[in-house]
């Protein structure tokens, strides 16, 4: 029998890799089960689990995926799962979050440039002072 | 025995100094290989993207997403500048800060305007500094790069691209090359070059997948994840390449430590040696005197 090869990856680990006789997973426009020979097919999915029923032993896997793209090929599936929950509200979110962040830190860039100052300051004492110990010991 | 006691005092403070530095060295050890294990664990995932990716623009040729863009006319140019939170790590920071430095001054000179995003404290500090304009920045990531916390930096870049406030994207970070080197890397991000996608393409394709919703929203989506893939790789990339140069920084310190504790040592011995042998000569004098 004809299995599909499952390969789930998210941008920090690969979560499931393996042979399946069945896959199941949150599409978004519904429910997707995808079986061996299935055409070629490309979607996002919503966050859910994936069901995905081993080749090798018959047994049920499930993994969550907080969404994410899915990739079908006849003989495999690919899902590149998110690792965080997307969408376009949140990432707009955090995008203004950190555009504040940053044009907060042009706010407060007194502050920033005096430690700065002082860091390198303090850099060139110690380096000083180091120089000064080894004239010293000579 | 002022002096002696003088050099004790310092041999104390190095010894301190080099168990400090030892420990550092340690922990350093521990977490490279844990910051290497997670560098890998992340290509699979953009080498699955860019396959997909080549599938799909081999099946749309005609379609041309924002971020293939080329010459735009704002006259600025990006800058993603990764770097670590924490210093002691040898020249790390320093080395890809100033191929930054030396890539600003080209567009610089060439009359052009510079936004950066500072991933990690460092570089942001010396963004700053330099008084380039930040449009965002991460710091603090820890030890673990979470692409969570880098979504939003990173699309506060994208959107300035799409939007046309900016003509090129660089990301620059220190690449991991092995234990002993890194190599600081100016890389141009966007606009991402269609050859890159494509060469990785199979050569015979006749079929085409079937969209949901649509193929231009699928690809736009696709393309941002690939673009965070590569700057999360670049940031896992930065933490290996920093833990293995604070260790062999480390090392190094540990090692300077010692060497220095046994000139002092040997220092040490003389001058206490001096003193007995003129204590002795007072006593041998003075005895001769009676």
């Amino acid at each position: 029998m004809a299995t599909l090869h499952v390969n789930v990856v998210s941008a920090e680990e690969s979560i499931f890799s393996g042979e399946a006789k069945f896959v199941a997973l949150p599409g978004e426009n519904g429910e997707l089960g995808i079986l061996p020979r299935h055409t070629p097919l490309i979607t996002r999915i919503k966050p859910g689990a994936v069901r995905i029923e081993r080749a090798d032993n018959g047994q049920e896997e499930f993994v969550f995926v907080a969404g994410g793209i899915l990739e079908v090929q006849p003989d495999g599936v690919t899902v590149l799962a998110d690792t965080a929950i997307r969408g376009h509200d949140l990432d707009e979110a955090k995008a203004t979050e950190a555009k504040k962040a940053a044009e907060e830190a042009i706010k407060n860039a007194q502050s920033d440039i005096d430690l700065a100052r002082a860091q390198s300051e303090f850099a060139m004492m110690a380096a000083q002072i180091a120089a000064i110990q080894k004239l010293r010991k000579r | 025995m002022a002096a002696g006691k003088e050099i004790r005092g310092k041999i104390k403070s190095f010894e301190n100094t080099k168990k400090i530095t030892k420990a550092m060295e340690m922990v350093s050890a521990s977490k490279m290989r844990k910051a290497q294990d997670r560098m890998r664990a992340a290509r699979p995932y953009s080498e699955k993207i860019r396959s997909i990716t080549a599938n799909l623009s081999k099946a749309n040729p005609e379609y041309r997403s924002p971020y293939m863009r080329m010459g735009g006319q704002s006259g600025a140019t990006g800058f993603i500048v990764v770097t670590t939170d924490k210093g002691l790590c040898g020249g790390l920071n320093t080395n890809v800060l100033r191929s930054v430095t030396n890539k600003m001054r080209d567009v610089q000179t060439a009359g052009g305007k510079i936004e950066a995003v500072a991933i990690g404290g460092k570089g942001f500090n010396f963004l700053n500094r330099v008084g380039a304009k930040v449009i965002a920045h991460a710091v603090g990531l820890g030890d673990k790069p979470h692409i969570d916390k880098l979504i939003g930096p990173v699309k506060v870049m994208l959107d300035a691209f799409v939007e046309g406030k900016v003509d090129a994207v660089y990301l620059c970070y220190t690449r991991f090359i092995n234990t002993m080197k890194q190599e600081p890397v100016v890389e141009q991000l966007l606009p991402l070059k269609a050859e890159t996608i494509e060469a990785s393409a199979d050569q015979t394709h006749n079929w085409d997948y079937i969209y949901e919703p649509d193929a231009a929203t699928v690809i736009n989506e696709l393309l941002t994840r690939y673009i965070e893939a590569l700057i999360y790789q670049s940031v896992a990339e930065n933490m290996a390449s920093e833990q293995s140069s604070r260790m062999v920084a480390m090392k190094a310190a540990t090692e300077n430590a010692g060497n220095l504790i046994s000139e002092l040592k040997l220092v040490y011995n003389k001058t206490r040696q001096a003193s007995i042998t003129k204590e002795l000569s007072e006593i041998v004098a003075g005895a001769a005197a009676v």
